[in-house]
């Protein structure tokens, strides 16, 4: 078999490996000859034979450099957040076409709505005099949709109207034989009038406008129009503009405001409540949410409009931070557990098993779920809650070690070095820990190195079920977590598919490099 | 082998006792609990009591007004006489809905541990004979992979191919829309339908790691002495391999399968929860994210008792599968 000579040349003995010039000068049996490597040496070279194992070192490599450099390289930060200027219809406007019969009253006179109900139930049907406690009212239609009641001595009481005639001066009350005298004129179709009382004149535009010597003083229209946005003044030329489109049933019209900007507005009919909504479309400052990816932004923008490149650097710290952590708690429980148990033996021994198996067959993954949906209802700051995470998962987590430590050290117990380190009288903590544990060392860096791919593996999936590490934090699973929408799990593939890829390849490197140690460690392997 | 068996049982027992003492611990320690809501809601009713009396009535009520031990051992008698309670979350009694939900998971678990077997076997002799080869690099990695994906990035990813791409499966749940319609035959395809997507998920997860362990055992015994007496015999390569060292790489596989099989009833949680599949684990899942005192004591203590016999499983059939092993 191929692989006996890849043995000789591993330990270190064999000559028959290179044939450089320096070789030459010395004798056959010269012992310079013999390179000596010490065990370090030698698991460091038998790892870098391994071409897969270096390949997981390379992506470890890479991925650090992306986590820890890469934040502080890009020239965003974690959460900053991104905006843009969209495009929107806000609603600016309502419009109601004015179907009701609207009443006013004369000065000094009687007009309730007893009345008002009995003007308009002639109007309907159309009778001329209507009889209220022995009191004829006259209706008298003077115009299209407008009528005056008048008393049987001819005194007009009050008048009956649809279009809406308001004041364009603010404070300015229009007294009701100008109102009268505008409606008439107005239904009438006449383009001037006079208002009989005050002898003034007043003409009346195409649009409704009511002026006296070029000056605008009210406006009649059918439709009442309301601002819907706050800090909305609609100004009169505004209101013309709009009439004039709904009267011709535009669905859009263009308008420039008295700061000369044009925008464009919108009219839409709701015919449940029978009344149109004006939308302007203007430019509105937005989160730049789910931006696709560009020169900015080379893995677009989260729903959050924060740079996704960036979020994925800082989910990698996270996530690579909590995996180290935990596997740092577990070990250091075990280590100290597993040693104990493994040295004295006995009831220490019997104790600590036994509590190693009860918390084996504990369901961590139930309990992990349960406590992270504990936090979420105690509301639990982001920060200490990725500590307490840190602290539970390691303390789930160290029996596995405990179990490992105490294995080796049964077997390495009886062997001489021990009963050397005995019989020079060397303290127990001592021999443990400085004999002891670095025997079992090999076992428990490949242990930690696949125990930090599946501890990120484990918190990845807490993440993404929104019960580990919390927002404004980022990591690689709480990324995921936005697939859970269905819209963009079907449209927005960067915002999951990398973050997936990293937790792949990182824990897939630790599992490689994890593999690699452990053949590396392990001088039975043959390579 | 009786004394064995019956000491283990025993010693389950304790260390059932005490798992469970520290979960239902952890469970009355919460602040979250089902309860409190209930009692929240009841509170803001008009011209009611305030929300610590209905807490205490309610507590009172599920005996949770009791001392941790107290109430625990209160727990441990009721278990042990099969009353388990009624779900909060549920509102019906906690075995009822066990019973309609953990079938499906136990025929989810079956059919996964049926390709896991036919799949990964295979591919792992198939690397232990070929070691070092392209094939064997392949393998491994691929089993390396398949242990490192997140089972929600790969679900994901399936769903966005086969579902939203292809149009093939639908995106979550057990039943499709027009379940009601089909005959029994529409229905049961229905329902495998929707248990393709999940299925796949938990095989590819899972296959990594029975392959990697057949590779591992393989190799052990493709070296001992046996074999190297077998070639020397002359017999063909094909022999030696499934002869004599397949059925030795049988010892450790039906051990570890063996052990595995009472888990086949504890659910997949997350992928159940993935696909909306109702199993044990999505039922769980959500009686646990949802305070469910006694629906998630009843899960926990399930699966303590699954664990715990797979263990036993594992070690009489290694007892039983090797003659060499014998125990005391």
């Amino acid at each position: 078999m191929s692989d006996r000579q890849n043995d000789d040349r591993e330990t270190g003995a064999g000559a028959s490996g290179g044939s450089s010039a320096a070789e030459v000068a010395y004798a056959l049996d010269d012992e310079r000859r013999v390179k000596v490597l010490s065990p370090g040496a030698m698991v460091a070279k038998r790892f870098f034979r391994n071409r897969i194992a270096v390949a997981g070192l390379a992506i470890l490599a890479v991925m650090f450099l992306f986590s820890f450099v890469g934040g502080l390289i890009s020239p965003y930060a974690e959460d900053e957040l991104f905006y843009t200027q969209t495009l929107q219809k806000k609603e600016y406007a309502g419009a109601v076409k004015n179907d009701e019969m609207r009443f006013l009253g004369a000065e000094g006179q009687d007009f309730g709505s007893i009345i008002q109900a009995q003007v308009v139930l002639a109007v309907t049907t159309s009778k001329d005099v209507v009889t209220y406690r022995e009191v004829n009212y006259h209706v008298t239609q003077e115009g299209r949709d407008f009528y005056s009641v008048s008393l049987d001595d001819g005194t007009v009481i009050g008048i009956a109207y649809k279009d809406v005639v308001s004041s364009s001066v603010e404070g300015q009350k229009l007294g009701f034989d100008f109102v009268y005298a505008a409606l008439k004129a107005y239904t009438n179709g006449q383009t001037e009038f006079t208002v009989p009382a005050a002898g003034t004149r007043h003409e009346i535009t195409e649009g409704g406008v009511v002026e006296a010597d070029g000056e605008e003083l009210a406006f009649i229209s059918r439709y009442v129009i309301n601002p819907i946005a706050p800090d909305v003044f609609l100004t009169r030329a505004f209101q013309e503009e709009l009439a004039l489109a709904l009267e011709s049933g535009d669905e859009s019209f263009a308008f420039t405001d008295e700061n000369g900007v044009e925008s464009e507005y919108f009219i839409e009919y709701k015919p449940d409540v029978k009344n149109w909504i004006v939308r302007q479309e203007t430019y509105t400052r937005t989160y730049d949410r789910y931006a696709a990816p560009s020169a900015e932004h080379w893995l677009g923008t989260d729903r959050n409009g924060m740079d996704m490149l960036t979020r994925l650097m800082y989910g990698g710290r996270v996530s690579l931070v909590i995996g180290f952590i935990v596997e740092l708690i577990s070990l250091i429980i075990g280590v100290i557990l597993g040693g104990l148990a493994g040295y004295f033996g006995s009831w220490v021994d019997f104790l600590i098993m036994r509590i190693v198996d009860i918390f084996y067959c504990i369901p961590s993954t139930p309990i992990i779920i349960i406590l992270g949906a504990a936090m979420d209802t105690m509301g639990v700051d982001p920060k200490i809650r990725m500590l307490y995470l840190m602290l539970i998962l390691g303390f789930l987590g160290w029996p596995a070690m405990a179990r490992l430590v105490r294995g080796q050290i049964l077997g390495l117990r009886e062997q001489e070095f021990m009963v050397a380190t005995e019989s020079s009288g060397l303290r127990v903590s001592r021999r443990i820990f400085r004999h002891l544990v670095p025997n079992v060392i090999p076992q428990l860096i490949v242990s930690c190195t696949m125990g930090i791919g599946s501890t990120i593996l484990i918190e990845a999936t807490l993440s993404f079920l929104g019960l580990g590490v919390k927002f404004p934090f980022a990591s690689w699973g709480n990324i995921i977590n936005d697939v859970n929408n269905t819209f963009v799990l079907q449209n927005y593939w960067f915002i999951w598919i990398p973050a997936g890829v990293c937790i792949l390849l990182t824990v897939l490197a630790f599992n490689l490099v994890g593999d690699g140690l452990r053949d590396a460690f392990d001088p039975k392997m043959k390579r | 082998m009786h004394k064995y068996i019956i000491k283990r049982l025993l010693y389950s027992l304790i260390i059932f006792f005490f798992v469970m003492l520290i979960i239902y611990i952890v469970l009355r320690c919460l602040p979250t609990s089902y309860l409190e809501n209930v009692a929240r809601q009841m509170s803001q009713r008009p011209g009611s009591k305030t929300y610590q009396e209905w807490l205490a009535q309610l507590e009172a009520q599920y005996g949770m007004d009791k001392g941790y031990l107290a109430g625990y051992l209160d727990w441990l008698k009721n278990f042990f006489s099969g009353n388990f309670g009624d779900s909060w979350f549920y509102t019906v009694p906690v075995v009822e809905k066990f019973h309609d939900t953990v079938w499906l998971s136990f025929v989810m678990g079956v059919i996964v541990l049926f390709f896991e077997i036919i799949i990964s076997i295979p591919l792992g002799i198939l690397a232990a004979t070929k070691q070092y080869t392209v094939t064997d690099y392949t393998v491994s990695i691929v089993a390396l992979a398949g242990i490192s994906l997140p089972t929600f990035f790969f679900a994901s990813l399936l769903k966005l191919v086969f579902s939203v791409k292809l149009g093939w499966f639908d995106l979550f749940g057990l039943v499709g829309r027009d379940y009601d319609r089909l005959s029994a035959w529409g229905q049961f395809l229905d329902k495998a339908d929707h248990l393709v997507l999940p299925i796949v998920t938990l095989v590819v997860l899972s296959i990594g790691s029975l392959m990697r362990y057949t590779r591992t055992n393989m190799l052990e015994v493709m070296n001992a002495d046996y074999i190297r007496t077998a070639r020397a015999k002359g017999l063909d390569e094909h022999t030696v391999i499934y002869r004599h060292a397949f059925r030795n790489t049988l010892i450790p596989l039906v051990t570890i399968l063996g052990g595995s099989l009472p888990g086949l009833f504890s659910g997949a949680l997350i992928t159940e929860t993935l696909f909306a599949i109702p199993g044990i684990g999505y039922t769980s899942y959500h009686a646990m994210v949802g305070g469910d005192i006694p629906f998630s004591m009843f899960y926990l203590a399930f699966i303590a008792i699954l664990t715990l016999l797979g263990n036993l499983i594992a070690d009489l059939l290694y007892a039983a599968v090797d003659p060499r092993v014998r125990l005391t």
